[in-house]
């Protein structure tokens, strides 16, 4: 009858109202605006700071960050208990929660990467326009393409070099008033739990830093892992064709991407050690503090939890991918799993805050399993089981495929 | 100059937002008495609570009528009990329901009369009886009447 | 002023006006203005007069339609038990809808406890409710204005407007409230509001034999419960963060959770 009771288990003296009400969606949300931002950051730092080895990724992962963004409210969606409701957000916010925040984050941070891209492919939009609107006879496909290309351009056609170079200081500008905003919109979903003093693991200061730290962590690391995939993708298609003009354009995306993965990569690694030391410090603070909550808190953090926070998430998540990364004579072999092991990592810290956080009683004196339900019996353990999970994981990339016919990353140089 | 298009669109999509939330949002919708923190609801909300169907109506209601009954319990040691603890709620009897959900189990008299010698309660003090030796699975109102509260006849 | 430049300034003055008239929504000065109720309704609560039976349980669900075998309530009562060791041993089987109506203790996952009579040192029962906190975390939280407090101190959720997001089940530190299972909203115990406005007692408290429960008004000087809060050693629960609970207990040990 209760809903939670399908995935909570409750061991010892726990309250007859807790279950663990916030399970694999809220679990998801985080990761998923995490990587929003920090795919992000990561484009900022070739639009803004001018780091020219990222510059092919960084378009890349522009159009990436709206994707994920575009899926972002969806694990929401499939949490709610009225999710037709869920835009009384935006009608009645009450700014007292950390919640309330979202609708205005999600449009002004939606507002200003929409805007990013279209100066961004703006002359690709032109130039589309203007190939398509000479045709005559235009297919059903061809007719749709150009109004989408048309009407997208907001009619600014000018793609002269005085014309161009408005873009590009407009991208710098999107690009260095973004950072905030995009830090912003980690940083609260951090607060939405940091601030929850009811909760003895969540309450600290230190929970919206470590958010965003290790949202950057994760932005970077899935989109390196993606440029690469396309990368070996694009080398493939170009050995296949077997002539020395394809052989040379190999040549060149070797050097360049060498070029883009070492300095992501150093990125990576800064931000990376940054967040596992806020994580640690947060840990040894409580541990030599140890205020009433701490009895229960070590039991979860060293017992029942011990394999996900230790084994998971600080060996194979965070020590084991830092030690592949700086290990000399780096390659592409030992790239791919110590980006999947960040990525796991970052995933498994989302995990052990909101599911870690519902471990234990507000009596310090019971605890409660999450099972997460595998084979769903019906749509509520469908939306809050491994399906629900599986569908936000697999969306950004449908998401991504469609914004790719309009904002083009993996073919054409952009004007930058 | 082409660069404030997009801020162009961001603010007609901005407009109709709010224009739309005038539309939609309730007009009693606002800050009340206790501020913006504590105090920010639908100010219709709290009729709807007034409105709820109250369902216990308190031994008074039941005396109106069962007169008999209710001067017997109030003259035995289940005084302080009331009708509906053990026959449910009356909502509008004799209209609806007609008839009332009596609980005759025996789990109903072990809520007070198991046995437990608590020594910071008052239930120690409630003569009690060992569910499992005392005629266990039999009902306590074959032997016991409940609103004479005394030993079996 | 040609049609390009007038277009503009049509839409940059809509833009302007539709501003206004959005924000106009949200802040209402004169609504800022508190007022002063002559009720603050409050609670007693006497561990050592309850007995364990579980009537209020049963009466808080069946008056609020929460239905009665879902492992959730908007009341319950624990049980405490000491050992001369000082261990402490703490359930509440079923949130007490049934009361307690055996000695053994149930410890989760097939596990029971049974404490010989001999060996306990200290026992007693204490029940559980809103304590319709003067700083409530929970109304903090939500982010619609769906869970909110009125002007004679209950905290009330409005069941048409609330979104299921269950922030303030989380931002509660007594663990007080739930998903109705039906309704799929937050709810939680409301001092039975549609009762105590008419001037009838909260389900729990009349259905209580020993007067364990008890509601008053705590700004009515000729309150008996006013009185004891006032001049009797009571005590709240968890008064360490700082919500201001407005639930008072006389007997409430260091061993409650």
């Amino acid at each position: 009858m209760v809903l939670e009771s399908l995935w909570t288990v409750k061991e010892l003296f726990v309250y007859p109202n807790e279950y663990i009400y916030w399970a694999i969606q809220i679990v998801m949300y985080p990761f998923m605006t995490g990587l929003v931002a920090g795919a992000f950051v990561l484009s900022s730092l070739y639009h803004l700071f001018g780091i020219k080895p990222l510059k092919e990724i960084a378009r890349f992962a522009l159009v990436f960050s709206f994707a994920l963004l575009m899926v972002a409210p969806l694990p929401l969606l499939m949490h709610l208990g009225q999710p037709q409701r869920s835009l009384y957000v935006g009608l009645t916010p009450h700014f007292t929660s950390a919640i309330a925040a979202f609708g205005v984050v999600l449009f002004v941070y939606g507002s200003v990467v929409a805007a990013e891209l279209w100066f961004l492919f703006r002359k690709h939009l032109v130039e589309v326009s203007i190939e398509l609107k000479s045709k005559t006879n235009k297919s059903l496909t061809e007719t749709i393409r150009y109004a989408v290309h048309t009407i997208l351009t907001l009619g600014a056609m000018d793609v002269s070099d005085a014309g161009l170079k408005l873009d590009a200081k407009a991208i710098k500008v999107l690009a260095g008033v973004g950072v905030p905003i995009a830090c912003f919109l980690h940083g609260y979903a951090g607060f939405i739990f940091g601030s929850v003093k009811a909760n003895a693991l969540w309450m600290t200061p230190l929970m919206p830093v470590i958010f965003i730290m290790s949202a950057i962590v994760s932005g970077v690391a899935l989109c390196m892992l993606i440029y690469i995939i396309i990368m070996r993708m694009k080398k493939f298609i170009a050995s296949r064709k077997n002539d020395s003009a394809a052989l040379s354009t190999v040549k060149e995306m070797n050097s360049e991407e060498i070029s883009t993965v070492q300095t992501s990569v150093k990125y990576l690694i800064f931000f990376m050690i940054f967040s596992i030391s806020l994580e640690l410090l947060d840990l040894v603070f409580r541990g030599y503090t140890a205020v009433k909550s701490w009895d229960i808190l070590r039991n979860v953090i060293y017992g029942t939890d011990f394999v996900n926070i230790f084994l998971l998430q600080y060996f194979m998540g965070n020590l084991v991918p830092l030690i592949l990364l700086l290990l000399p004579g780096l390659k592409i072999r030992r790239l791919i799993p110590a980006l999947l092991l960040v990525l796991f990592g970052v995933f498994m810290m989302r995990w052990n805050v909101v599911i870690g956080g519902q471990s234990f009683s507000l009596t310090f004196s019971g605890y409660m399993d999450y099972q997460l339900p595998i084979i769903p019996n019906g749509l509520e353990t469908f939306k809050e089981g491994l399906g629900g999970a599986l569908l936000i994981a697999a969306l950004p990339f449908i998401f991504f495929w469609i914004l790719n016919k309009v904002f083009p990353v993996l073919q054409t140089k952009g004007p930058d | 100059m082409h660069v404030l298009r997009p801020l162009f669109v961001v603010l007609a999509l901005a407009a109709i937002i709010l224009i739309a939330r005038s539309i939609l949002i309730p007009s009693d919708f606002g800050i009340h008495e206790r501020g913006y923190t504590y105090g920010w609801y639908r100010q219709s909300n709290i009729e709807e609570w007034k409105n709820f169907t109250v369902q216990y109506q308190g031994r008074e209601f039941c005396a109106a009528c069962h007169t008999q009954q209710a001067q017997k319990l109030t003259s035995s040691k289940h005084k302080n009990i009331e009708c509906e603890n053990c026959h449910g709620p009356a909502l509008s009897h004799p209209a609806d329901p007609a008839k009332l959900d009596l609980d005759r189990s025996r789990e109903l008299c072990l809520r007070c009369h198991a046995n437990l010698s608590y020594p910071n309660s008052q239930r120690s003090q409630i003569k009690g009886i060992n569910p499992d030796q005392h005629n266990p699975g039999l009902e306590c109102v074959l032997c016991h009447n409940p609103h004479e509260a005394s030993k079996p006849h | 002023m040609n049609r390009r430049d007038f277009i503009k300034l049509t839409i940059k003055g809509t833009a302007a006006l539709a501003l206004f008239k959005g924000l106009d929504g949200i802040f209402r000065p004169s609504d800022v203005l508190a007022w002063t109720s002559l009720r603050r309704f409050v609670f007693l609560v006497d561990t050592y007069k309850c007995i364990g039976c579980g009537f209020c349980v049963k009466a808080c669900k069946l008056e609020n339609e929460i239905p009665f075998d879902a492992g959730v309530s908007r009341t319950w009562v624990e049980r405490y038990i000491v050992n001369g060791e000082g261990e402490v041993f703490a359930d509440t089987p079923k949130e007490a809808r049934y009361g307690f109506t055996t000695g053994r203790i149930d410890l989760g996952r097939g596990k029971f406890k049974d404490i010989p009579a001999e060996e306990i040192k200290k026992a007693y029962f204490v029940p559980k409710l809103c304590n319709q906190c003067e700083k409530p975390s929970c109304v903090q939280v939500c982010p619609v204005g769906a869970t909110y407090q009125n002007a004679d101190g209950v905290v009330l959720v409005d069941r048409k407007w609330c979104i299921g997001c269950g922030y303030c089940i989380m931002a509660c530190p007594y663990g007080m409230r739930f998903f109705h299972p039906v309704h799929r909203v937050a709810d939680k115990c409301n001092f039975c509001y549609h009762r105590i406005n008419q001037g009838l007692r909260p389900a729990c408290v009349q259905a209580c034999p020993t007067g364990a429960r008890l509601i008053g008004n705590i700004k009515d000087p000729a309150d008996p419960v006013e009185k004891i809060i006032r001049t009797q050693q009571v005590a709240v629960h968890k008064p360490e963060y700082g919500t201001n609970p407005q639930v008072y207990y006389i007997g409430l040990g260091e061993e409650v959770r």
